[in-house]
């Protein structure tokens, strides 16, 4: 009873928090980002079926959402002015739809394959799409794509959803509901055989599943959700063009969900929420700021393989048993070099970044804390490669006591199991 | 019409012999080490660019030489410190980390060189006209180019049938869990390839950069069509590889000269059904090609034309 | 009880709204919205330079109505659905003046977004002005009052190129290349009905759309060009489509004239000295860096000694010395009233000529200038990406033969 107490309670505080955050942050500029990071949730816990939890590495899901999009964008502007007797909190519905039927479709053909191969029909199919995008005008507005008014629909109690905030709230309750439906979806024996078929292909087969079948399923289920991802983005942005069918919509969703973590249900949420701040907030501060992204991937990639989830789980048990805090002191401590590294590679990418991309032009001197100092001389470099050994070193004299913290906790974690 | 065919088999093939200098070290690499690298188009564009910097500070011939060979050193070292690390992490892995590499060279390109196509020149030993046909010419870089390919095809196909290494890489290709309790040091091996297959990317790379403009984007407009080679002609086979490399260089080619529509074939009636896809002309629609090849071939023939496993 | 707490509340907000508004009263703030990183950043940091330099010196001279212009630079990534986030960033900066070139789907989107916002916001209107994107559409079926546009757009550009074309009699036969894409095909049509109509005896002999941004190797495509017997080529293509056309037109020893709209994009300098085509590739632009006239000049140089890069961007010099006179003339830095001080203004362009700013779609006409590449020659000062070669006028169109006619029906705030 507490448990499943405990459970509603998670999902009412997630209701409480989408509903208090316009509150909070209450900038045109916040509440366009929360929209997008809405919208972006479900795109990449949509992708995280099929990446995460039935094992297809998809190149081309943007596919779905893109033409999803486009849909409800010749949707609306039919309908428009009364001529549909249609709401617009209904409309994503016609999106998820859309997914769902170029989810069987597609899915008809790239499911008979399960690895390597699916990837590369999965690129292949996207490339397809992106390429025909430019050349059938009819559908996808060509360049400028294909723009519509998200007011011209009947009126849902008064509401008209031209102001943002009406379509953040929108956005934040289908967000909702997805997480809710996807987590369900997770629980139900097709969930379980999905990771069956991730884990082990043949065994799941042995168990009489058709694992072509399984992946099929989750293939029309996840199109379905990255449909209503791409209608809300639809409604959000209204205008629709190629690029959202493209394959750098397709490796923006990618990142977002391996850097999250996939071996979790919540972290693609972590990882659409930090990246589309990152994408709209680095780049105001730092011309390198892809630079900084693809090395970010690369680092999760090369140690910690569960994403950010991925390591937020690692401390579970301990945060549990409430021996979180044993741990601090030592993460305090490692923090220091860490930060110190951190400067470092942050120093030779701003330096390397002024000194090559606008030295030829805007001079060579760049003030740091209001000191000036010149990136064609031989300091700043110094400085930047000094503080990156100086945190290597560092990080490597006291990692032990982290290493050491974390043993200690996890045997005090075992003797009281055991107790 | 003649001269259009001669001169669309000539380009058809020095595109394919092109390709295939990359497709070769990719499906060694593939099929050696289970990697599809995503970031071989990078190499490639690496070899440019470090040949373009060579050659504008000491010339073109100590960058041909000498450009392979450094792009050759980054690939064995991304594969000592980089990949090897993340294999453990299983294959999913491996492959996003090439391309999340491809990504970071891309960056790291445009931080160095600019987003603009740099000026690399065709070195004036080579500027000069090799033949005219029907009043065109055809630039001596070009034959030099397709030298180049055919004499590393050569090369490659010597060591991989008369050399001791090669006949342990023609094992691995088929067995390579017997290979490795054969006693030979796989690791090794395997950075051995990767770096044997980016330096040839690399070459490809430094002889195609004055010929086609080198430029930060050169990577990403191959490597898509590098994949659909590399899987037309069957996932780690050699001889399908090259197949594929020829059959899509000539496919492009010659689908630019034709100007024919759906339309134009059936008649007009399908517009109303298909809309603009009816009415664009096979020209149009020549860099779908590939991918609608890729499509295909995976969905009816999955080995590929020549290949012999599966995906 | 209660409404002395409401009033007092009331009285804070308004105090407080007042010193805000009194605080972004200080600066005029143009809101910059361009690619600054990624594959546009070298355009859109060159363009940005341009409106730098310009609100330096009108600052210097004491700025606007006693306030200095500010310009806040935006990063839309080339990505339209960016570019919406990024202005509305820049609203709440407190920037009301919008201003963008790169892309006419970006373009679009945000001629379509100031239109929604304007509607839906009443008092906080804002102003789209453009300088760069030369899609037809936005300034006839998609026109709205809110859009201001500065560069010809694509078919101004070819009603000039044809007019001027019509008097080269050398001219027979034309081959037409082009990117398959709106801006591409704009191109074609229109070169296609103009030249119909101007030179009837001209021969089209090929008409090619190819793919945007994909090909590799042009070789083919000259092949055909080859085999059509063509004299000179027509075509619209930009960045890396432009650079390898001529390539491999030179690798092929093709002898023609390249007539385009963007040869002196950038990139484009560097590539034509590469293939060594003198004087054969000419570009169709309203100002270049040799034309005489002495303020452009000075400006010309001034500028280069400070950003390292020529003038790209004549037209933002005329966009912002008109914004400015607009404000003087409106005594406001209001949208609404910028807006309707520059329908009809007219102005001495940066190059010399006579501009106006038509009231009926908002579209900016000017002198327009046919300029070939190559060794610079007859005392011209300027060369272009440090090749050695620079821009010759080799024809002048004047503004009153680029006007065409508009579909715009636009709705005006009252």
């Amino acid at each position: 009873m507490r448990s499943s107490l405990g459970r509603y309670a998670l999902w009412i505080g997630l209701a409480i928090l989408f509903a208090a955050l316009p509150h909070i942050f209450t900038s045109g500029t916040s509440l366009t980002k929360m929209s997008l990071m809405g919208i972006m949730i479900i795109f990449a816990l949509s992708y995280n079926m099929l990446l995460g939890q039935t094992g297809m590495l998809s190149f081309g899901h943007a596919v779905y959402y893109g033409l999803a999009g486009f849909m409800v964008v010749h949707f609306i502007n039919r309908a428009s002015g009364g001529a549909w007797p249609v709401w617009l909190p209904f409309v994503p519905l016609i999106g998820g739809l859309t997914g769902l039927t170029f989810g069987i479709i597609f899915g008809w053909v790239s499911t008979t394959r399960a690895g390597t191969a699916f990837a590369m029909i999965s690129l292949g199919l996207g490339e397809l799409v992106a390429a025909c995008s430019l050349i059938l005008r009819g559908f996808f507005g060509g360049e400028e794509g294909i723009t519509t008014n998200r007011t011209r629909l009947l009126r849902l109690f008064g509401y008209n959803f031209g102001p943002q905030v009406q379509v953040y709230y929108l956005i934040a309750a289908w967000c909702l509901i997805c997480i809710a439906a996807m987590y369900a979806i997770t629980r139900t024996p097709l969930g379980r055989m999905s990771n069956a078929v991730r884990e082990n292909p043949e065994r799941a087969q042995f168990v009489g599943y058709s694992t072509q079948m399984v992946r099929f399923l989750s293939f029309c289920l996840s199109g379905f959700f990255a449909g209503i991802a791409g209608a809300l983005a639809a409604i959000n942005f209204e205008i629709m063009n190629f690029l959202s069918v493209s394959a750098v919509q397709s490796g923006t969703v990618l990142l977002m969900t391996y850097i999250g973590g996939v071996g979790h249900f919540f972290g693609p949420i972590l990882g659409a929420v930090l990246i589309t701040w990152l994408q709209s907030s680095l780049s105001d501060l730092t011309g390198a700021w892809m630079l900084y992204f693809g090395l970010l991937f690369i680092f999760v990639i090369m140690f910690s393989p569960g994403g950010i989830a991925g390591w937020i789980m690692l401390h579970e048990p301990l945060a549990r048993a409430g021996l979180l805090m044993r741990l601090l002191p030592a993460y305090l401590l490692i923090a220091v070099p860490v930060l110190i590294a951190l400067a470092g590679i942050v120093g030779l990418i701003e330096f390397g970044h002024h000194y090559l991309v606008k030295g030829a032009t805007d001079g060579t001197v760049v003030r740091v804390l209001g000191v000036a100092l010149d990136t064609a001389g031989p300091w700043p470099w110094l400085i930047s490669v000094g503080l990156l050994a100086a945190g290597l070193i560092l990080g490597r004299r006291l990692w032990p006591v982290v290493t050491d913290a974390w043993n200690g906790a996890s045997a005090e974690l075992k003797r009281r199991i055991s107790a | 019409m003649l001269e259009l065919v001669i001169f669309s088999s000539l380009n058809g093939v020095l595109y394919g012999m092109l390709l295939f200098m990359l497709a070769s070290g990719l499906t060694l690499i593939f099929s050696m080490m289970g990697v599809l690298n995503f970031a071989h188009a990078s190499f490639y564009m690496l070899g440019a660019y470090f040949g373009f910097e060579i050659s504008r500070r000491i010339g073109f011939w100590p960058g041909f030489v000498v450009a392979p060979l450094l792009v050759g050193a980054v690939g064995a070292l991304v594969e000592r410190y980089g990949l090897r690390q993340v294999h453990r992490h299983g294959h999913v892995a491996e492959l996003l980390f090439t391309f999340g590499l491809a990504f970071v060279i891309e960056e790291l390109v445009q931080m160095f060189w600019g987003k603009l196509p740099v000026d690399y020149r065709v070195p004036a030993s080579l500027d000069f006209t090799a033949f005219t046909l029907f009043q065109t010419t055809y630039p001596a870089y070009r034959m030099f180019m397709l030298l180049v390919a055919v004499g590393m095809f050569v090369f490659l196909l010597a060591i991989l049938t008369r050399t001791r290494v090669g006949l342990i890489i023609q094992a691995a290709l088929t067995h390579p869990n017997t290979v490795a309790m054969l006693g030979h040091d796989v690791p090794r091996i395997f950075m051995m390839v990767f770096g044997v297959g980016s330096a040839l990317a690399g070459l490809a790379g430094v002889i195609a950069g004055p010929a086609l403009v080198t430029q930060p984007s050169m990577a990403a407009l191959l490597g898509p069509i590098l994949f659909v080679v590399v899987v037309v002609g069957g996932l780690g086979s050699l001889p399908g590889a090259f197949v594929a490399s020829l059959l899509i260089g000539l496919i492009q080619t010659f689908a630019v000269a034709i100007n024919l529509s759906l339309s134009d074939i059936f008649g007009s009636g399908g517009a109303a059904i298909f809309g603009d896809l009816w009415q664009a002309t096979v020209a149009q629609l020549a860099p779908v090609i590939p991918y609608l090849l890729l499509v295909l071939i995976l969905i009816f023939r999955p080995t590929g034309l020549m290949g012999t496993r599966e995906t | 009880m209660h409404r002395f707490w409401k009033r007092s509340i009331l009285g804070m907000a308004a105090a407080g709204i007042m010193a805000w508004g009194a605080a972004a009263q200080d600066t005029i703030k143009i809101a910059y919205i361009d690619p600054l990183s990624g594959g546009g950043a070298s355009i859109g940091e060159h363009g940005l330079k341009h409106f730098n330099y310009i609100a330096d010196m009108v600052n210097a001279k004491g700025g606007v109505l006693g306030r200095k212009l500010e310009i806040l630079p935006y990063d839309n990534k080339t990505n339209p659905q960016e570019s919406l986030l990024q202005a509305q960033k820049a609203i709440d900066a407190g920037a009301r003046i919008l201003t963008q070139g790169n892309g006419s789907s970006v373009a679009a989107a945000l001629s379509d977004f100031v239109a929604k916002h304007n509607e839906r916001n009443p008092g906080k209107e804002v102003i789209y002005l453009n300088y760069a994107a030369v899609d037809p559409v936005l300034t006839n079926d998609k026109c709205n009052f809110w859009h201001f546009r500065w560069d010809a757009n694509s078919d101004i550009k070819m009603e000039a190129l044809t007019n001027f074309m019509k008097d080269r009699p050398a001219i027979k036969k034309i081959y037409l290349i082009n990117q398959d894409y709106s801006f591409g095909q704009a191109v074609r049509s229109q070169a296609v009905t103009m030249l119909k109509a101007k030179r009837p005896d001209i021969q089209i002999v090929g008409d090619e759309l190819h793919p945007l941004l994909r090909i590799t190797d042009f070789a083919p495509y000259v092949a055909k060009i080859k085999a059509s017997g063509a004299d000179s080529v027509i075509t619209g293509n930009w960045g890396q489509d432009m650079a390898l056309l001529l390539k491999a037109a030179a690798d092929a020893g093709l002898q023609v004239d390249w007539y385009t709209y963007y040869a002196g994009g950038a990139g484009g300098p560097t590539a034509i000295k590469q293939t060594g085509l003198s004087h054969r590739v000419f570009a169709i632009v309203e100002g270049h860096a040799n034309v005489p006239h002495e303020a452009a000049q000075k400006t010309e140089a001034e500028f280069r000694a400070r950003t390292g890069l020529g003038v790209w961007y004549p037209r933002v010099f005329n966009q912002m010395a008109m914004l400015v006179a607009a404000i003087e003339k409106a005594k406001s830095a209001d949208p609404v009233k910028i807006g309707k001080a520059l329908e009809g203004m007219e102005h001495a362009t940066f190059t010399g000529g006579k501009g106006f700013m038509r009231a009926d779609d908002h579209q900016f006409f000017q002198d327009m200038y046919i300029a070939s590449f190559g060794p610079l020659e007859g005392g011209a000062k300027f060369d272009e990406e440090k090749t050695g070669w620079g821009w010759k006028t080799v024809g002048k169109i004047d503004t009153a033969n680029t006007i065409l006619p508009t579909t715009c029906k636009m709705q005006r705030p009252s």
